[in-house]
């Protein structure tokens, strides 16, 4: 049967608002600075078995001999990472009485997203009536999952409901001796997304963080981990197209997908996080470590559009391990102001027959810098491997840049590969063509700019597209001169 | 001892041996500190990612053979590109040979390093020239730190020199192990015109490494076309730095032809300090058994309205390994700027690698900047096509790459070096084909 928003109000109506935000959380923050000793105080928090705090500490060790890389192409002052509260119970927001109150920068944006006017609400921290709040949808969407033995379920749960699974696949594709900040990460990192989707599943709905469980405590060391057994298929929505003012500064995420044999993954991304004023002041910084590994016929697909943070430092990559493995890469990152973005992606090619595909679009306006970063590694064994990589660049304006860093290693002579990139701006032709026809400079533009976006936006959920078409717009507002 | 270590101590002795102005001691010691201070690159430089010196490095070179070594011409005939009539600037092991070259000091000066930068005659250009663009870099700084030897080329304003000039550097090393620092510097002024072959030839089995390091300027106008022909002993390392300054409305072109050698390095960089100028870079790598070859190419639009054309064709077997590190940098006061950079290689064994590193830096909006790289095979219809005519397999293999080797080698202006390479590439495939190309 589907569920529709009736049911849903009718069901608020008739039961008593059961889960709030953050109801058993007490508020405590741990005091700044990190060592082994605030590791087993997180682990204790969450009340975690102990070989979880072993594989903790583990990586706190790793990570106190690394040192922090320097090899993107950002600029930026390092997080001083003596000076962070590892622990802190999610911060209670100023509730507001109506949306009068709110910024009425933030509620214009939100318009001109179409979001609805409850989604509104609740994004902006104002007190709604009518609950459309997102425990509730989940919970009940929670049980239609549940019929179906898909489990979705904050990680800090699945490590005490379901250890078994968390102890198999926690770490098996981006170990804890990764890089730096997985290793933080692995060390620290508080809550995230389990996801598990049994044989032969498929998931009948796009799992999102619009309904995420519990909202509290994911923010700035998120740890997910989605698990695709044989045979299913899951596709996995995370962000929001909504400007999120985070204040944390740093944010080390590390997303782990696994594709057991003849399974599918969609993991779409919509990054949207605070870039710092027209000054290049504050911002976030998203250093994030994503990875997935593809057993035999199994197909891993990214799709991000990234328009946030100041700093963004982030290679959502594919291990195609198995035989006739696919794995997909299809990027729009935009850069404003003063943004930098180092993203790209990784094939690593082991298995006969593998495919990959890599699509990234960089538009840099402002006083941006935007580089694409990726390498296709086609391993001796990797018999019949094919890529085709295209990276496109738009520049608007001569104080951006835009750069490419592609790394193309072969070791087997069955391989094709293609690697074609681009540079150009928007050709005054075309914008003279739609100025002719009534459209103005500003509209036209970013009708160019949804074209050069369409191969990515293309392969985003339906409802992610629209609003991730918008947002690109207003990204780039004001950059034209 | 440690090759660096030897290298470090034989500095003093060097440096006493020669005479010499004290404008070029002061390049050369700062280049000596320099060095001392990085060492030898290593692969965690991102520049040397894929190529290790650690092989080459190992041998115990003999760094200046003192021994006066004569050849015969017939021996090494076979070297020079000798159905032209050409200038010859011919060095063996690092000492310049007399009885084989053929200099020139009329209208303009095709003669020695160690000549022009000791006599008061050369001193304007030694010092408008002499190290002004060559990179702090290892390689470089021990290169300049011994700099005396090499071609000196300068080209006045207005002429064009009417046959090309070979450039070449024989290694004798029957004893021992030979290393060696060629030095070149050449300066083609307004509107003048120069070709140059150059070529380093190993004639012993004693393993030999070349460093060398040649600047070129080419002023407005002018026009350069150098062809660097690499077919060397298979026991010959070979560390090529290039680096050329180009003016207004000039035109430089650098083919590069990788066939031999163990362990082959060509940095070639292109600095473009003017408008409408031309660069244009294009090499052919063909290689087996455990070579290596890696281009790192850079292109630095500095101004507007500049064009670059990089074309880079390779084809491995056996366990050979290509690298094709490629830049290209746009200013922000480049616009209209024209960038093009193409790789395309073919892997003929499974042992053999490739790695290509195309990237792109550009500042400035107004730009048209691409490039592609593709990694495949020999197309196996076409192949079958030329079988079920005849054309017997290997013949058929060798006609598909030439075919894929031909966008570069019609570039080359030189007939007789069209020729030859056409020669050497047959030869290196195995086949005897009978048609011009």
């Amino acid at each position: 049967m589907k569920y529709t928003e009736e049911d849903l109000e009718q069901e608020l109506k008739t039961k008593e608002y059961k889960y709030g935000f953050y109801t058993d959380i007490e508020s405590e923050t741990f005091a700044k600075g990190l060592s082994e000793d605030v590791v087993i105080a997180i682990s204790k928090k969450k009340n975690e078995p102990q070989w979880m705090t072993d594989w903790r500490l583990e990586a706190y060790r790793v990570w106190e001999k690394m040192e922090e890389p320097e090899w993107a192409n950002v600029h930026y002052t390092k997080p001083n990472f003596q000076d962070i509260a590892y622990y802190s119970a999610p911060k209670e927001k100023p509730k507001l009485n109506s949306l009068d109150e709110v910024d009425p920068e933030l509620l214009d944006t939100f318009k001109r997203l179409g979001i609805s006017l409850d989604e509104q609400k609740k994004l902006a921290n104002v007190a709604v009536d009518i609950v459309m709040d997102s425990v509730s949808v989940a919970t009940t969407f929670k049980k239609t999952l549940g019929e179906k033995g898909i489990i979705f379920m904050p990680i800090s749960e699945a490590i005490q409901e379901h250890p078994e699974l968390v102890k198999k696949y926690l770490g098996t594709v981006v170990p804890t001796t990764d890089n730096f900040y997985a290793a933080l990460n692995s060390a620290v990192f508080s809550d995230g997304s389990f996801c598990y989707i049994p044989k032969g599943v498929k998931c009948p709905m796009e799992l999102s963080t619009y309904f995420r469980i519990n909202e509290g405590g994911t923010g700035q060391f998120e740890r997910t981990l989605v698990v695709a057994d044989k045979g299913s298929y899951v596709s996995y929505l995370e962000g929001c197209t909504a400007p999120s003012r985070d204040e944390n500064q740093l944010h080390a995420a590390v997303v782990e997908l696994i594709a057991l044999d003849d399974s599918e993954i969609k993991y779409s991304t919509v990054q949207n996080w605070y870039p710092g004023n027209k000054e290049g002041k504050g911002g976030v910084f998203n250093f994030v470590t994503k990875r997935g590994i593809c057993e035999n016929n199994a197909k891993i697909s990214w799709t991000q559009v990234e328009t946030g943070s100041a700093v963004t430092w982030k290679y959502p990559s594919c291990i195609l391990k198995g035989n006739n493995s696919v794995g997909e890469f299809y990027s729009i990152a935009v850069t404003n102001n003063h943004q930098q973005a180092d993203t790209g992606t990784k094939m690593i090619h082991l298995g006969k027959n593998t495919k990959s595909t890599i699509i990234s679009k960089g538009i840099s306006a402002g006083k941006s810098q935007n580089s694409y970063r990726g390498l296709v590694q086609i391993n001796a064994r990797a018999e019949n491997a094919r890529n085709f990589s295209q990276c496109d660049s738009l520049l608007m304006g001569n104080e951006c840049g835009a750069h490419t860093f592609p790394y193309i290693e072969v070791k087997n002579k069955s391989a094709q590969i293609e690697h074609e990139a681009t540079t150009s701006k928007i050709g005054e032709e075309q914008l003279f063509y739609c100025n002719q026809r009534g459209i103005d400079t500003e509209k036209a533009i970013a009708l160019i700019v949804n074209g050069f976006s369409k191969e990515v936006l293309n392969n985003l959920p339906m409802e992610f597209a629209v609003e991730a078409q918008k947002l690109l717009e207003i990204s780039l507002e004001g950059s034209v001169g | 001892m440690e090759l660096k270590d030897k290298l470090l101590s034989s500095y003093v002795a060097f440096e006493n041996d020669i005479d010499t102005n004290s404008d070029i001691h002061e390049i050369r010691s700062k280049a000596f500190k320099n060095f001392e201070s990085l060492g030898f690159p290593t692969k965690k430089l991102e520049a040397w990612k894929y190529t290790s010196l650690n092989s080459v490095l190992k041998q115990d070179y003999s760094l200046f053979p003192n021994k006066e070594n004569a050849i015969e011409l017939a021996d090494v005939r076979k070297y020079f590109i000798h159905d032209i009539d050409a200038y010859k600037l011919v060095f063996i092991d690092g000492k310049y040979s007399s009885f084989l070259s053929e200099t020139t000091h009329d209208t303009f000066d095709v003669c020695l390093m160690s000549a022009a930068l000791t006599k008061p005659k050369y001193k304007a250009v030694i010092e408008n020239y002499f190290n002004k663009i060559a990179k702090e870099d290892n390689l470089t700084s021990l290169n300049t730190a011994f700099a005396n030897e090499g071609a000196y080329i300068y080209i006045p304003e207005n002429v064009e020199v009417e046959k090309p000039i070979q450039i070449i550097n024989f290694t004798t090393g029957s004893e021992a192990a030979t290393m060696l620092q060629p030095r070149n510097l050449i300066v083609v002024e307004k509107n003048a015109h120069v070709q140059i072959i150059e070529r380093h030839q190993s004639l012993t089995s004693n393993p030999v490494l070349t460093n060398s390091v040649t600047e070129v300027f080419a002023a407005k106008d002018a026009t350069v076309d150098i062809y660097k022909i690499q077919n060397d002993d298979e026991k010959a390392s070979l560390v090529d730095n290039s680096y050329i300054e180009q003016k207004s409305n000039s035109i430089v072109s650098v083919h590069t032809f990788s066939f031999g050698g163990n362990i082959t390095r060509n940095n070639l960089n292109f600095y473009q300090r003017g408008e409408h100028i031309d660069s244009i870079l294009k090499g052919i790598t063909i290689l087996d058994g455990k070579q290596h070859v890696d281009h790192n190419t850079l292109v630095h639009h500095i101004e507007p309205n500049c064009e670059s054309h990089q074309d880079y064709k390779g084809i491995y077997d056996a366990r050979s390994t290509g690298v094709f590190n490629g830049k290209v940098v746009v200013n922000k006061e480049a616009q209209k700027t024209n960038a093009y950079q193409k790789n395309n290689n073919v892997l003929l064994s499974d042992k053999a690698t490739v790695n290509a590193k195309p990237q792109l830096e550009i500042f400035a909006d107004d730009v048209k900047c691409s490039h592609g790289c593709t990694i495949g095979q020999l197309d196996d219809e076409a192949l079958f096509y030329m079988q079920q005519r005849g054309i017997p397999k290997k013949e058929g293999k060798a006609l598909l790459m030439f075919a894929f080797a031909n966008t570069v080698l019609e570039s080359v202006k030189i007939p007789e070096v069209k020729q030859r390479i056409a020669k050497i590439i047959a030869k290196k495939l195995g086949v005897d084909i009978g048609f011009d190309l």
